[in-house]
């Protein structure tokens, strides 16, 4: 610090006009302005007390509360939305399942029918075949008969005529029982 | 330390608490308690700044807020949810009377960092004042409230009975520093910051360290804005707590 007397000088001052003091001392210290500060104070905190309590406060509460108030009744009504949507749905899947049951049903229908008209084609079928088979093989047996016979006259005759060339008496009966032996063997 | 660079006659002044002197806003003359003084006009502007807020802010009642309502509506959740979790839901009633403090500080704070205004909260005769209003209120409601109860604040009842006496002592000794605390955590912590900001302002004046005086000027200016809020903070919570006690007295 300076000199005592300008410090006392500067006190002087500040107790005297607190405007001019300039430094020395600090000035919250001044309690020459203390009541006045004080007064000024009381003064504000009553106004910005009144206007909050009496004006700020319950608007802004009152707003809160309506916003509250309509978040809850938006909410409400979303939810109440949802619920039918769920259920649109659900019709929407109920529907979709007959519809499939439904489709299916009747892609067995048909297909039953086609199966049994097939049935009933495929008998005929069998039918028409097996005739035809058992005719080509009696006609076969017929032919081998046929020709089984040709073939015993045939064998007789040469037997016949091989004897007979031998020089032998060919004996038609014991020929004939020779051949048909041989032919069974 | 002003007095000597002023000697020194170098140009570099320092005047770091004149931003503080009150003087009258109108000629010169002496303070009387009515004188309408720059203290006085920043006080009105305050409250100029919180009826803009509150009142011309919300004078809508919109259901969805504009910019300045839904800040007014911040703070008043902000605060009311302070109150209600700190002090309890019977402290409610006292909610107004706590916007107030927090207004009046919050504003004046923030006012007070304008360059060439006038930090009111940097005065301790406002900020005891503010604090004493606290500390009766508290004690007056605790008295009233729970009668001679209220003095089981001082007597801890979970503590050893050899114990309990001493533990009165510093508690009872600790509720008077309440106040004192209260109000000189406020005033100092903003008279420090704005002293601090000019004494490097008085710094910039020199050309060579001019811009490192601007850069820390800007930097304090920084920390000085979270300043304002936190002090502005503490001082309601602790109006919170200190009303806490007077509800609900006893550990």
């Amino acid at each position: 610090m300076a000199s005592g007397t300008t410090t006392v000088e500067h006190a002087a001052d500040a107790a005297t006009h607190g405007a001019e003091a300039s430094g020395a001392g600090m000035p919250q210290l001044d309690f020459a302005t203390f009541p006045n500060q004080i007064f000024w104070l009381l003064v504000t905190l009553v106004v910005i007390y009144f206007v909050l309590s009496r004006i700020a406060i319950p608007r802004i509460s009152a707003v809160l509360a309506e916003r509250a108030g309509t978040i809850t009744n938006d909410i409400a009504a979303a939810e109440e939305l949802k619920h039918k949507a769920q259920a649109a749905e659900a019709a929407y899947e109920k529907a979709l399942v007959d519809a499939r049951a439904e489709a299916s049903r009747i892609v067995a229908e048909a297909k039953a029918e086609i199966q049994a008209e097939l049935d009933i084609k495929l008998q005929k079928a069998d039918a028409a075949i097996s005739a035809k088979t058992a005719e080509s093989e009696k006609a076969i047996a017929e032919i081998r008969a046929g020709a089984v016979k040709s073939v015993t006259a045939v064998a007789k005759d040469a037997a016949k005529e091989i004897v007979s060339a031998l020089g032998g008496k060919a004996d038609a009966k014991a020929v004939t029982a020779a051949v048909s032996a041989r032919m069974k063997g | 330390m002003a007095t000597e660079a002023h000697e020194e006659g170098t140009g570099l002044v320092f005047h770091p608490l004149d931003q503080f002197i009150v003087k009258p806003l109108f000629g010169e003359g002496p303070i009387h308690w009515y004188t309408i003084t720059n203290a006085t006009l920043w006080m009105a502007l305050s409250v100029v700044a919180i009826i803009a807020l509150f009142v011309l802010g919300s004078r809508g009642r919109a259901i969805v807020p504009t910019r300045t309502q839904s800040i007014g509506e911040l703070i008043y959740g902000f605060t009311y949810k302070m109150v209600e979790d700190v002090a309890g839901k019977d402290a409610i009633k006292f909610f107004p009377y706590v916007l107030t403090l927090f207004m009046f500080v919050l504003f004046s704070n923030y006012l007070g960092l304008l360059p060439m205004s006038f930090a009111t909260t940097s005065h301790i005769a406002v900020t005891a004042v503010l604090a004493m209003a606290v500390f009766l209120t508290v004690t007056i409601v605790g008295f009233v409230k729970n009668g001679t109860k209220f003095l089981g604040l001082f007597w801890v009842s979970s503590a050893p009975l050899a114990l309990r006496p001493i533990l009165a002592v510093i508690e009872l000794i600790s509720y008077f520093v309440r106040p004192v605390s209260h109000s000189i955590r406020l005033g100092g912590n903003i008279m420090a910051g704005h002293a601090v900001m000019k004494v490097f302002a008085g710094f910039a004046a020199v050309a060579v360290i001019s811009p490192v005086s601007v850069g820390a000027i800007s930097a304090i200016y920084g920390l000085e804005m979270l300043v304002a809020g936190v002090q502005a903070y503490v001082f309601t919570i602790l109006t919170c707590v200190y009303l806490k006690d007077a509800l609900h007295p006893g550990h």
